[in-house]
């Protein structure tokens, strides 16, 4: 949750908000650890596209520059007019406006209009194209990656984040592409083209417009700098309340059983005014940015109109050249702010690209050795020799640890909800490397099988059951790749998971929702057993947990578990008197890691802790239920 | 959208006074291009440098005067449309304060969180552009258009040409793009989806070897979202270019026209360029209000969800007159007690009778969703009953005042939620008038002390947001310790010692015993041996009493019973 919401804050800098840029400009921008290497390394990703880059480099400072020659061509169509008519005014012979060359220079100006126009359209296209190739690699080279990661890296990563770098993060990568580059391009061409264009019509006249340059500068700095202070406060303000609204909502049912709710809204006002007080003036001076600006512009408006119609008065200047240097005046600054945040932009989108980076860095896990391939039949038999095991070097769970079971027995996992199942999966399946020892597989090494190929031994049965957005038949087929019909019909019914699938309006075509929700969480673990007899492994990992189960469904999981247990070696996180009773080797784990072992006779008469467990739990009422029994 | 309007009216004074500095400041600026054709028509073509300063001292009055009204106008904006978002976010902050938990199911909490921050924000931001800019432009443009006719008449087709052709490529595209900008977001969520799936299944992948696939899985709506994306960006990329074109052919047209009409003098050059900027100006308006219709639908989405909240009131209100004991005692009664969720087919409770008093320990048991966290949200009014009555010391719940009613209960829930702040802070929740001493006692009580003296700041430490730092069942004795501060006369424990150890579990009864000596004490469990020493067990299946009594009468006359402490023959709970 608390990552989706600093996504929604980031967000709100590229939000619809009063121009935009101009308030891209005024939010803080994200800095980037080291820009160089990021964007060097942002680059190389769009380097295959060379060619096409280039290209539309080129047809992008075409079309600008186009349509920066515009103006100044449109303004000699008026000087024409004006000459044309201030002669006929002048009753001068041969008088009258020379249509055939106006119109030969307005058809000439359409065309170029018309062709800046395409050109432009076809820079976008082409980058539309490159930018979305682009981050279709950027999001492949992360999913990929992430399959490569170890389970280390992935457990100690919240989701939200590792999701929001592969959507927010890249998405941002993509816009900046798509219209960032472009715009440098364009903003640079049209501030150095209008300028060139006023200074040949008169320098006198560029330098007054060049003059309010300083101006522009001042200003917005000045008032970015005041806004920028207003924003951080506001930002925090909006953290501040969201929390504090994320907090009250989720803990309504408290504050309601306290009478807290004055309180409450006590605090939510006095936040709401601080984010009032901050708000307003942020949104204020951003907003005042623009209009500032067109006065400023609007002052070099009537200096040029002023000094302008002086010189044309003195016929320095002719009145197409005047028109045309107001239309240059006014839009030569413009670039000079779109590349200040184009400047802001590119710096948050390197940002993005480094967390991006960071993951593709990431250490990977060792390569498959590869040296064997499952045997055919893998009977099962599970050794740890000397096996030391810890997620961090000060928390050591297993030191020098050794157990021994033959294919086909029972191991019973005891103790506390915790680490410990986890952990065993994690070691047997090889999601995590042992730091030294080794555990075999029917004699061989399991470090020695392709991890795929490992994996396949095993069948996990779990409470954290794992179905996914598609139909039943899909779930249950997914132990198996090209499993037929029949097999997948018979292994539900082994799961005695065909009945009720088959209560469902469409069998085994239902589709289960995102979360599953659409059958019960009993049903979901049907499912999983399903899945297992499909795939038939050596060796079973299972949970016997049945918590939110209802008995009748609890006795049901109880039955089919049971028979897949038959001629597997299984690892049982057990919950139940017999199961603990008739295990082969009963693991006691406290706090991950594992603490006593043995049968549960051994165990009782070593007196330690798996005794004092039994006899607290057990000896009360489990003693009179079998009075009651007997 | 319209209907949060009426939360404008405390600012309609300076919603006017917008208007009007709005309307002052576009004539100013429209009138620039008639005095610099002034400069054009009077000064140069008749070489008169006074009448081009003249002019141009008038055009720099203009100009600051526009901006002063325009600076005026956003200082007005912005504490208006801020405001405006304070004062809705204020609504409905108090509205969901005093909602029932049954409105927060409906609503869920996620959804009223997003409501209650981005959804005003969203239509904080629309208010703001509204008396900002979207004010301006219909003006702009009406007053654009008629400076510009009344200036030009003969050249204003051209505007009847361009101004339809421009509003009507903008509506296509936009009609065309919508669509296309769901279907990209739909695809992005898929794309979120198997990622999220992938992430969460990793171990399940991985153990069926199942990589390629679902690499596959990833690539197929990586591939369709870079292709939807693809398209909608090429079709969104033709509005830059095209108004542009339009923008410099209008001018082009303009002179190609006017030609002849400045041979006969009917128009003269100053008015001409200031038709082309005119027509610049209403162009840029237009564009904008256009983009006003773009952004008022999206705004409009979130002002449904806020009204709806806004609309909705609470189910659970004070009753006109209301009553309370004299001297409260906690003595609970259910009476044929019935209830139903929202929209549920069956009820949750049915027919609930028992009596629980003080100085006894009644327990609740039964399996998961057999309604025993919905009996004991019954007891502080969380919920109203559909049928029967629950009486508080003789006394109907309805017709108590609902903060007198919860004073009287400690409740320990089955999530022990905290709140950011220090661990005392956490405690005196619980009762705000308790000195250091008694939430010490409270803390000892609860089995907390120990550990809060380990830590570095003893009771000040500091309790992160979600209590993140800390462990569950720490969380939960401050929870406990939260109620036991109180001093209740009812104390609810709503399956308040899962997370403990069973040595820790047993001490803290103890301690709670000699606590809750002439408390009613409710607990609700899944554990037999948390509630094996009640006075009165009530087994409940279904939302239905099935079985009560004590441990020893309910083992060998309730078979439900039997069955859960036959299933609770687990270890793993225990410690």
């Amino acid at each position: 949750m608390s990552n989706e919401r600093t996504n929604i804050n980031q967000k709100q800098g590229h939000g619809p908000g009063i121009g935009p840029g101009y308030r891209a400009m005024m939010m803080p921008g994200e800095k980037p650890k080291n820009f160089k290497r990021s964007m060097s390394r942002l680059l190389r990703y769009i380097a295959p596209f060379k060619t096409a880059l280039v290209f539309t480099f080129v047809i992008s400072a075409l079309s600008t520059l186009f349509s920066v020659v515009g103006p100044k061509i449109l303004g000699s169509a008026i000087t024409i007019l004006s000459t044309g008519i201030m002669n006929k005014l002048h009753k001068l012979p041969d008088s009258g406006i020379d249509y055939s060359a106006i119109g030969k220079i307005l058809l000439f100006l359409s065309v170029l209009f018309i062709l800046s126009s395409v050109l432009q359209y076809a820079a976008a296209y082409i980058m539309a194209g490159v930018s979305q190739k682009t981050v279709y690699k950027l999001r492949k080279d992360i999913n990929e990656k992430l399959s490569r990661l170890p389970l280390k890296y992935l457990d100690s990563k919240a989701h939200g984040e590792i999701l929001s770098r592969v959507t927010y993060d890249v998405d941002t990568i993509a816009s900046t592409l798509q219209q960032s580059l472009l715009q440098i391009i364009s903003s640079v061409i049209t501030l150095v083209g209008s300028i060139a264009m006023m200074l040949t019509i008169s320098w006198q006249l560029t330098a007054i417009a060049v003059m309010t340059l300083p101006f522009y500068l001042a200003v917005t700095l000045f008032i970015a700098k005041k806004s920028q202070q207003f924003y951080r406060s506001q930002s925090r303000f909006t953290g501040e309340l969201n929390s504090h609204v994320e907090e009250m909502y989720s803990g309504h049912k408290i504050v309601k059983a306290f009478g807290r709710e004055k309180y409450s809204e006590s605090k939510f006002d006095e936040i709401n005014l601080k984010l009032y007080r901050a708000g307003w003036k942020a949104q204020f001076l951003s907003g005042i940015i623009m209009p500032v600006m067109n006065f400023i512009s609007n002052l070099g408006y009537v200096f040029v109109c002023v000094f302008g119609g002086m010189l044309v008065t003195k016929r320095m200047l002719t009145l197409g050249d005047i028109q045309a240097f107001i239309q240059y005046s006014r839009q030569f600054t413009h670039p000079i702010i779109q590349t200040a945040n184009i400047a802001n932009i590119l710096q948050s989108t390197v940002a993005c690209a480094e967390r991006v980076f960071e993951i593709l860095d990431e250490e990977e896990e060792q390569p498959d050795s590869g040296k064997f391939s499952v045997p055919s039949q893998v009977r099962g038999a599970v050794k740890f020799k000397d096996v030391t095991f810890g997620y961090s070097d000060d928390k050591i769970l297993m030191n020098r640890f050794n157990i021994d079971v033959n294919a086909g027995e029972t191991v019973a996992i005891v103790g506390p909800t915790g680490a410990g199942k986890t952990t065993l999966v994690n070691l047997l399946m090889r999601f995590y490397e042992i730091e030294c020892g080794e555990i075999t597989i029917d004699g061989l090494k399991i470090n020695d099988f392709p991890r795929g190929n490992l994996r396949s031994m095993f069948g996990m049965v779990l409470q954290d059951t794992w179905l996914f957005n598609g139909s039943i038949r899909d779930n249950i087929a997914y132990g198996r790749e090209g499993a037929s019909e029949d097999e997948i019909i018979e292994a539900a019914k082994a799961a005695h998971a065909d009945h009720f699938i088959r209560t469902l309006p469409e069998g085994y075509d239902t589709m289960l929702n995102e979360e599953a929700s659409n059958i019960s969480q009993g049903q979901r673990q049907l499912l999983t057993i399903a899945r297992a007899f499909l795939s038939n492994p050596p060796v079973l990992i299972l949970d016997e947990a049945t918590s939110s189960v209802d008995t009748r469904t609890e006795l049901i999981i109880r039955k089919a578990i049971e028979k897949l247990m038959i001629n597997r070696t299984s690892f049982v996180i057990a919950h139940r008197l017999s199961t603990i009773r008739d295990a082969h080797m009963i693991l006691v784990m406290n706090e991950g890691s594992i603490i006593e072992k043995g049968n549960h006779r051994e165990l009782l008469e070593q007196k330690g802790f798996y005794a004092e467990l039994y006899r607290s739990q057990f000896s009360g009422s489990a003693e009179e239920i079998n009075n009651h029994y007997i | 959208m319209i209907k949060l309007f009426k939360y404008l009216r405390p600012f309609g004074f300076q919603v006017a006074l917008i208007v009007v500095l709005i309307f002052l400041q576009t004539m100013a600026d429209l009138s620039l291009p008639t005095l610099m054709s002034d400069i054009v028509d009077k000064g140069i073509a008749m070489g008169n440098t006074a009448v081009i300063w003249k002019t141009g001292i008038y055009m720099l009055i203009v100009a600051f005067i526009a901006i002063t009204f325009n600076i005026s106008a956003g200082y007005l904006s912005a504490r208006t449309a801020i405001g405006f978002g304070m004062n809705i976010r204020k609504k409905i902050f108090s509205k969901v304060t005093a909602y029932s938990l049954d409105e927060i199911d409906k609503f869920g909490t996620a959804s009223l969180i997003t409501r209650t921050t981005n959804d005003v924000t969203q239509v904080q931001t629309t208010v703001f552009m509204i008396t900002r800019m979207m004010l301006m432009a219909p003006i702009m443009a009406i007053g654009g258009i008629i400076m510009a006719v009344t200036k030009e008449p003969k050249l204003s087709w051209i505007l009847i040409l361009v101004l339809p052709l421009m509003t009507m490529f903008i509506v296509f595209l936009t009609v065309k793009g919508f669509p296309l900008f769901g279907i990209v977001q739909k695809k992005l969520d898929r794309i979120n989806l198997v990622l999220r799936e992938n992430l969460t299944g990793i171990r399940v992948i991985r153990a069926f070897d199942k990589i390629l696939y679902e690499q596959k899985r990833f690539d197929n709506s990586n591939m369709e979202l870079t292709d939807a994306t693809l398209k909608v960006n090429r079709l969104v990329a033709l509005l830059f270019p095209f108004v542009m074109l339009v923008m410099s052919l209008t001018p082009v047209l303009i002179v190609w026209v006017s030609g002849p009409l400045l041979e006969n003098g009917s128009i003269q050059f100053g008015s001409l360029m200031a038709f082309i900027q005119y027509s610049t100006q209403i162009m840029f308006s237009v564009i904008m209000i256009t983009m006003m219709f773009i952004m008022i639908p999206r705004a409009q989405a979130s002002a449904v969800r806020i009204n709806e909240i806004l609309e909705s009131d609470t189910s659970i209100k004070n009753s006109v007159k209301t009553q309370f004991p004299d001297k409260p005692a906690g003595f609970i009664e259910f009476r044929n007690v019935t209830f139903s969720y929202h929209g549920a087919e069956q009820p949750a409770l049915n027919d609930i009778s028992f009596t629980a008093g003080p100085g006894k320990v009644t327990a609740v048991i039964g399996g998961t969703g057999s309604g025993k966290s919905t009996l004991v949200n019954l007891i502080p009014r969380f919920y109203d009953t559909a049928e029967g009555e629950i009486l508080v010391d003789g006394i109907n719940i309805k017709f108590m005042e609902q903060e007198k009613l919860r004073s009287l209960i400690g409740l320990v829930p089955q999530q022990s939620r905290l709140f950011t702040g220090s661990i005392s802070d956490n405690v005196k929740f619980g009762n705000d008038s308790a000195d250091d001493a008694e939430i010490r006692h409270a803390a000892e009580t609860a089995q907390a002390y120990g550990f809060i003296m380990e830590k570095k700041n003893k009771f000040y430490d500091i309790i992160e947001q979600g209590g993140l730092n800390i462990s569950g069942g720490q969380k939960q004795r401050i929870a406990i310790a939260r109620a036991v501060v109180r001093k209740p006369l009812i104390y609810i424990f709503d399956d308040s010692f899962s997370a403990l150890d069973f040595k820790t579990d047993a001490q803290l009864r103890r301690e709670l015993r000699k606590e809750t000596e002439n408390s009613t004490v409710i607990i609700v469990a899944q554990r037999i041996n948390t509630v094996m020493d009640a006075d009165n067990i009530i087994v409940l299946d279904e939302g239905r009493i099935i079985g009560s009594g004590t441990h020893s009468q309910l083992i060998s006359a309730c078979s439900v019973y039997r069955e859960i402490v036959e299933s609770q023959m687990t270890l793993e709970e225990t410690v």
